[in-house]
């Protein structure tokens, strides 16, 4: 029980500092242009396929620099030429346009790689077990995952709190006017915020693609579960983006590996019932089944009675 | 008078339509253009005139036909005896009680949580589709057979014309049902609350209950359209209540363009007839629906219908006449362009053997076809940009205020 539990957590964690490298970027852009990004996880997607393209060419970790560098400008590009004009027509249309965008980029990657899966895999310099617990491997490329997250968390933790360019993006976020009129380029600002947020989901992607497998459904797997994270977080804070990333992932991987089920609540409860009863499905479910649905669950419960999120000032 | 008639000729049009398009194929379109007319207005009761942008329309639609189908499998086995004409009704309600229950919590805000609410219970469910194969069927879904059904005046459904004049029916009266209600106080309350939620508030009217009762209205109309497609295709999958089927109806309604009543129509129609007549030819498909719909959110924010809605004004000051020129101008090197880009993508997607496209064989193993495509596309494009600033002084022209129309202005 105790190794399950503690290589649950691990996994957890794990999945939990990714699902934030995604959340991050979506909870700065939502809170500096009021815009849910929804094509974020595309472009998470994207930094998978790029690095797998590139990774073929001239091996694994210059895919890891560029393929990030290349959504980010393509995120930026995006921000520029596309979501700046919508931005006149209202904020449904601007969520309708990163909406168009996302299933746009699920069937160009189709066009250009296909349906089928991508054997991209980790570099075999990361091909070993980092430590072995209750007979229990844990591989490297998992450890190599984290680090990346918790650095790229500590990064913009420090980017946006000591630098200068965090503070003017912490300014904008609250008073985009009052920044403009100090001579500030307010656009060119989201713009890089833009492109900065699409490259961390890019890098999510290039370290996420040899685990959670490459294929153009990756996207909108991940897609939803980032919007959950970041309106149970509260939609803006990124401590609550953070925390929600974390129980997030825990929530799931613990579920999956607990095995529980409605029987055994029967069972403790002293009911039976007939094994053709009309809500059969409803005794026969476990826990590892229910996972998927809990993050959404989670969500819906939220809205209806915290709209605001953990850690949220406003609700919109 | 004239609504009356506008009326009639939809009803007549109704009663032609299978008599010119009586192959199997055109049925069987007509079919789905009645089913997704239905389900696009129906999302257009909350985006279009209530803005609610919905994310999960597709659980309504997806409820009722679940509902719909097994009443028809009651039937079969002869628990029940609901005629086939009434399966529809029977969808409707289901939809109409899911979106009371799930209403009750989801409209007391608009815009994007709203959005995420609805998104959340469009994953919840279709999540659960899965899990819950007694009711759902699991991955092969639920099939019933509609020639069970007690027959209606000796019509037994066994072909899809006479389902057709079924989904014709329903069809008209939900078109009507939906149309009656932006009529009523509440459907012009759903506008003042889109447009300005707090105003209404100080009316004094519930911008949550306004909003409520558009979104119990849709959900039952989009129950019918599943009930419609239960009694068309006799089956339901849980691809019909996910995320890419609510999606698809957006697409509909936007496209189509929101403003107006007749958008979400316009929208179904032309999306379905080329998605039944196109998908044949391409596998990319997708890719094209999924371009227009990004140019259209960019450039035609109030979609195709939006885009003849601002001829009026010309029309009306008798201008029209200016744009002809400019519009066959920028037109032929605009269809040019987008000819020979579908065609290059078309080439990067076929790596085996020539094929002919548009008349034209094409080879992708030759750097001779590529070529030629290009230089086209480059032309055209080029061209464009000449025939543009033309097409734009004329529109200026064409929609300016006329003195006439000035000097009025300035006497009041």
């Amino acid at each position: 029980m105790a190794d399950a539990l503690i290589f649950a957590t691990l996994n957890g964690l794990v999945t939990g500092m990714l699902l934030f490298m995604l959340a991050s970027g979506v909870t700065l852009i939502f809170s500096m242009m009021g815009v849910l990004n929804f094509a974020h996880a595309s472009f998470y997607m994207l930094g998978a396929y790029f690095a797998f393209a590139i990774s073929q060419q001239i091996g694994f970790w210059p895919a890891l620099l560029l393929a990030p560098v290349l959504v980010g400008v393509l995120g930026a590009l995006v921000e520029r030429y596309g979501l700046r004009h919508v931005h006149k027509s209202g904020q449904v249309a601007e969520l309708v346009f990163t909406f168009g965008l996302a299933f746009l980029i699920e069937e160009a990657v189709q066009l250009f790689w296909g349906r089928a899966t991508q054997d991209f895999r980790s570099p075999a310099a990361l091909d070993f077990a980092l430590f072995t617990l209750f007979g229990q491997d844990f591989p490297a490329w998992k450890g190599f995952m984290l680090c990346i997250s918790v650095s790229i968390f500590i990064g913009l933790y420090f980017a946006l709190t000591r630098t200068r360019t965090g503070i003017i993006i912490q300014a904008a976020i609250t008073h985009p006017q009052t920044v403009a009129n100090l001579g500030h380029n307010v656009p060119r600002l989201f713009m890089v915020v833009f492109g900065v947020g699409s490259a961390l989901a890019g890098l999510a992607g290039v370290i996420a693609g040899p685990v959670l497998t490459t294929f153009p459904g990756m996207a909108s797997m991940l897609g939803s579960i980032v919007f959950v994270i970041v309106v149970i977080g509260g939609l803006g804070s990124l401590t609550g983006a953070l925390v929600a990333s974390l129980l997030i992932g825990l929530l799931q991987s613990w579920a999956i590996a607990s095995g529980l089920g409605m029987a055994d609540l029967l069972a403790l409860l002293g009911v039976s019932f007939p094994p053709d009863h009309a809500l059969r499905d409803l005794w026969r479910l476990t826990l590892p089944q229910v996972a998927p649905l809990l993050p959404y669950l989670l969500l819906v419960l939220m809205l209806i009675f915290r709209p605001s999120g953990l850690f949220g000032k406003r609700e919109s | 008078m004239r609504t009356l008639v506008l009326w009639a000729v939809f009803a007549l049009l109704l009663m032609v339509l299978p008599l010119i398009f009586d192959s199997v194929l055109g049925v069987s379109i007509l079919n789905q253009m009645a089913i997704a007319i239905v389900f696009a207005l129906s999302y257009n009761l909350l985006l279009g005139q209530g803005g609610m942008l919905s994310f999960g329309h597709a659980v309504y639609f997806g409820l009722g036909g679940f509902l719909a189908v097994h009443a028809m499998l009651l039937t079969e086995t002869q628990t029940l005896a609901i005629p086939l004409v009434l399966i529809p009704l029977v969808g409707g309600l289901c939809g109409l009680v899911a979106a009371l229950f799930i209403g009750s919590f989801s409209t007391g805000r608009a815009g994007t949580v709203f959005a995420m609410i609805s998104l959340g219970v469009g994953e919840l469910l279709a999540a659960s589709s899965l899990i819950l194969v007694s009711f759902f069927g699991g991955e092969r879904g639920v099939s019933a057979d509609r020639t069970f059904a007690p027959p209606f005046f000796g019509v037994d459904f066994a072909q899809d014309v006479q389902v057709y004049f079924l989904a014709a029916a329903w069809l008209f009266v939900s078109v009507l049902g939906m149309y009656l209600f932006t009529r009523t106080p509440a459907g012009r309350l759903a506008n003042a609350v889109r447009d300005n939620p707090e105003r209404a508030q100080f009316l004094g009217y519930s911008a949550q209950r306004v909003r409520f009762i558009s979104f119990v209205v849709a959900g039952f109309f989009a129950g019918i359209a599943g009930g419609l497609f239960a009694v068309n295709y006799e089956i339901l999958t849980a691809g019909n209540l996910n995320a890419a089927s609510s999606g698809q109806v957006l697409l509909m309604a936007y496209i189509g363009g929101l403003g107006v009543f007749i958008g979400p129509i316009i929208g179904a129609v032309l999306l379905t007839l080329i998605n039944s007549l196109f998908n044949h030819y391409t596998t990319l498909w997708m890719l094209y629906l999924g371009l227009v719909f990004v140019l259209t959110v960019m450039f035609l924010p109030r979609g195709l219908t939006g885009l003849l809605m601002m001829h009026r004004l010309p029309w009306q000051q008798g201008r029209l006449g200016l744009l002809i020129r400019p519009y066959t101008l920028t037109a032929i090197p605009g269809a040019v362009l987008v000819l020979s880009l579908i065609g290059l993508l078309e080439m990067s997607q076929r790596e085996t053997g020539p094929f002919v496209y548009l008349g034209i064989p094409l080879a992708p193993g030759s750097a001779m076809s590529w070529l030629a495509l290009l230089a086209v596309a480059v032309i055209a494009f080029v061209a464009l940009r000449r025939t543009l600033p033309g097409l734009r002084a004329a529109w200026a022209e064409a929609t300016a205020q006329s003195p006439r129309s000035l000097e009025k202005g300035d006497a009041t």
